[in-house]
C-alpha cells in the first residue's frame, strides 16, 4: 500500500481483513488510552464556580455545567477514566480467577466437580444481584466494587478455558510429556499455559465492557462507590435529582459517554478474538 | 533386559474387544517386527506397552518387575504422526530438548539442521518431524523403543536415513526395538525376528 496514499484510495477499501481488524484495535485501544491518561492527570477535586452553575452545554463547556459550576466534560473524563481502572482490576482478577478454575478443575474428577458446580452456583445468580452482595460484604467502596465484579464476571471464561485446558490434556504431546516424566504442574506451565494465554487475554478484553457497566449500575445504585469519588455512577445517580428541572445535559452526555466507551472496548474485544480465532489465523 | 507383555487383554468400549490374551517378548538386543492388518489393534497394543494405556488387564513388566508410572518410563513410543505430539507453541528447540539434550554427534547422525531449531513445528515436513520425535526418545534411561509405523508416511530416502541412524544407536547402546509396520520388506531388512499380530492375538 505504500505505493499509493491512503487518502486517495479510502482508508478502509484498501485494506484486507486482518489489517482492518488491526486498525480497529489500534484506534478503539487509542481513544481507551487518551481517556484514560487525561483522565488520571484530572485532579479529583475540581474547580467550583458557582457564577456559571447549572449552564446548558456550549462551546467553552462541551457537558456542559452542573450545580456547583464544575465543568461536565471534565467530570466525565475523570468517572470514565475510574471506570476504566477498575474494570481493568475486575477484568484482570476475574481472568485469574477462571485461570486456576480450569486448571484445578483438569486436576481429577472431584476436582471438576466441583468447580463444575462453583460454574452452576455463580452462573444462576443474576450478576447484578450478585454485585450488590459481595460489594456490601467487603464494604463497598473501589475494593469492594473491583471485587465483586472480579468475583461475578468469572464464569463465561472458566466454561471456555476448562474445555480447552481438558482437550489439551488428551492431546498426544501432553501424553508424552507425562511419559517423559514430566509432573502435571510442569505440564500446566509448559505445555497448557502458552496454548491458552491468547484466549486468556481475549477473555479478560471481552470482561471489560461488562465490569465498567457494572460498575456504574451498582454505584449508581448506591451499592457501589461511595458518593465523593468522581465516578460516572455517581454522577448519574446525582443528576437524577435536577432531571426535573430541566438539566438533561447532567446525564445524557456522562450516560452516552460511559455508553461509547463500554461499545469502544466491546469492538476492541471482538476484534481482537477475530485476530486470535485459529478458524481465521493464516496457519 | 527382558520386556514382557503377559496376557493382554484389551477393548475401548463394550462393543468390541481388541485385544485377547496377547503376549510377547522382547530383549534389549532384539529388533522385532510386528506386523498386522490395520486397525487390528497393533497401535493399541503399542500404547499399552508404553504406558499411554493403564486400564488393560493382563501385565507389562521389565525384567520381570512392573514399569513405575511415574518417573520417566524406559519403554518409549515413537507415533507414526509426529505432528501431533509437538506442542504447537513450542520452538523445536524445546521440543527436541523436553526430554534430555541430545548430543550434538547424535544430531548429526539423525540428519537434524541447527536451523530448524528455531523453526515452529508446522514450519518442517513430516520426515523432519519425525527425526525430532526419534531423537527425544532416546534419552539414556530408555531401554526400548516402540516404533508404530514411525516411516510409514515418509519417502524412500529419509526412512533409510532414519532407520540406519536408529538401529544403529540403539545396537550400541542396547535398546531394544519392537517394529511395527504393514511393509514386510521393510521389516525383513532391519529385524531379527517378525511377528504376525494374527497369531499372537487370540480374537
Ligand atoms: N481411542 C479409541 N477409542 C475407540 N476405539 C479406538 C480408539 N483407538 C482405536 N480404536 C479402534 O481400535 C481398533 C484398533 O485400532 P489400532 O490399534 O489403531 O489398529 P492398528 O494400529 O492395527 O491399525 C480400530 O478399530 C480403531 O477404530
Ligand atoms: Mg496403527
Amino acid at each position: 500500500m505504500s505505493e499509493m496514499p491512503w487518502y486517495n484510495k479510502g482508508l478502509f477499501s484498501s485494506l484486507n481483513l486482518r489489517q482492518k481488524t488491526l486498525l480497529t484495535i489500534g484506534l478503539t485501544a487509542f481513544v481507551l488510552i487518551v481517556i484514560f491518561i487525561s483522565g488520571t492527570l484530572i485532579n479529583a477535586n475540581l474547580p467550583t464556580n458557582f457564577a456559571i452553575k447549572m449552564q446548558p452545554p456550549s462551546f467553552e463547556h462541551l457537558f456542559g455545567t452542573d450545580w456547583m459550576g464544575r465543568d461536565m466534560f471534565i467530570r466525565t473524563i475523570k468517572g470514565l477514566s475510574l471506570s476504566i481502572v477498575i474494570g481493568l482490576g475486575a477484568s484482570i482478577i476475574s481472568s485469574i480467577i477462571a485461570t486456576i478454575l480450569a486448571f484445578v478443575a483438569s486436576i481429577n474428577r472431584v476436582c471438576d466437580e466441583f468447580v463444575s458446580w462453583l460454574i452452576d452456583l455463580f452462573a444462576s445468580i443474576p450478576h447484578i444481584l450478585l454485585i450488590m452482595m459481595i460489594s456490601i460484604a467487603l464494604g463497598k467502596g473501589a475494593f469492594g466494587v473491583t471485587m465483586a465484579v472480579a468475583f461475578s464476571h468469572w464464569v463465561n471464561l472458566t466454561r471456555v478455558l476448562r474445555a480447552e485446558v481438558l482437550q489439551i490434556n488428551t492431546s498426544e504431546y501432553v501424553a508424552l510429556s507425562k511419559r517423559f516424566g514430566k509432573s502435571k504442574l510442569w505440564i500446566a506451565k509448559e505445555h497448557i499455559l502458552p496454548l491458552v494465554l491468547s484466549q486468556i487475554f481475549v477473555g479478560t478484553l471481552l470482561v471489560f465492557p461488562h465490569a465498567i457497566m457494572h460498575e456504574s449500575s451498582v454505584t449508581f445504585l448506591g451499592f457501589g462507590l461511595s458518593p465523593h469519588e468522581p465516578a460516572v455512577g455517581i454522577i448519574l445517580a446525582e443528576s437524577m435529582s435536577y432531571l426535573a428541572m430541566g438539566a438533561w445535559w447532567l446525564a445524557f452526555f456522562p450516560g452516552i459517554s460511559l455508553l461509547i466507551v463500554v461499545l469502544l472496548f466491546d469492538i476492541m474485544g471482538e476484534n481482537l478474538k477475530r485476530l486470535f480465532d485459529p478458524s481465521e489465523a493464516n496457519n | 533386559m527382558d520386556l514382557k507383555a503377559e496376557n493382554i487383554s484389551f477393548s475401548y468400549n463394550k462393543k468390541r474387544q481388541i485385544l485377547k490374551d496377547v503376549s510377547l517378548s522382547l530383549n534389549s538386543n532384539q529388533i522385532v517386527g510386528l506386523i498386522g492388518d490395520s486397525g487390528s489393534g497393533k497401535s493399541t497394543l503399542c500404547k499399552i506397552i508404553s504406558g499411554y494405556i493403564s486400564n488393560y488387564s493382563g501385565k507389562v513388566t521389565l525384567d520381570d518387575k512392573e514399569i513405575p508410572d511415574k518417573d520417566y518410563y524406559p519403554v518409549q513410543l515413537i507415533f507414526q504422526h509426529p505432528e501431533k505430539t509437538m506442542n504447537p507453541k513450542w520452538k523445536m528447540d524445546k521440543v527436541l530438548n523436553e526430554a534430555w539434550a541430545p548430543t550434538q554427534e547424535l544430531k548429526d547422525t539423525f540428519g537434524l539442521k541447527d536451523s530448524w531449531l528455531t523453526r515452529w513445528p508446522n514450519e518442517l515436513s513430516g520426515g523432519e518431524l519425525q527425526r525430532f520425535s526419534i531423537l527425544r526418545a532416546l534419552n539414556p534411561k530408555t531401554k526400548f523403543i516402540i516404533a508404530d509405523e514411525i516411516s510409514t508416511m515418509l519417502d524412500a530416502v529419509t526412512q533409510v536415513q532414519i532407520w540406519d541412524a536408529l538401529i544403529k544407536h540403539c545396537r550400541t547402546n542396547n535398546i531394544g526395538i519392537l517394529a511395527v509396520s504393514h511393509d514386510p520388506e521393510l521389516l525383513e531388512v532391519i529385524c531379527d525376528d517378525i511377528l504376525y499380530f494374527k497369531d499372537i492375538n487370540h480374537i
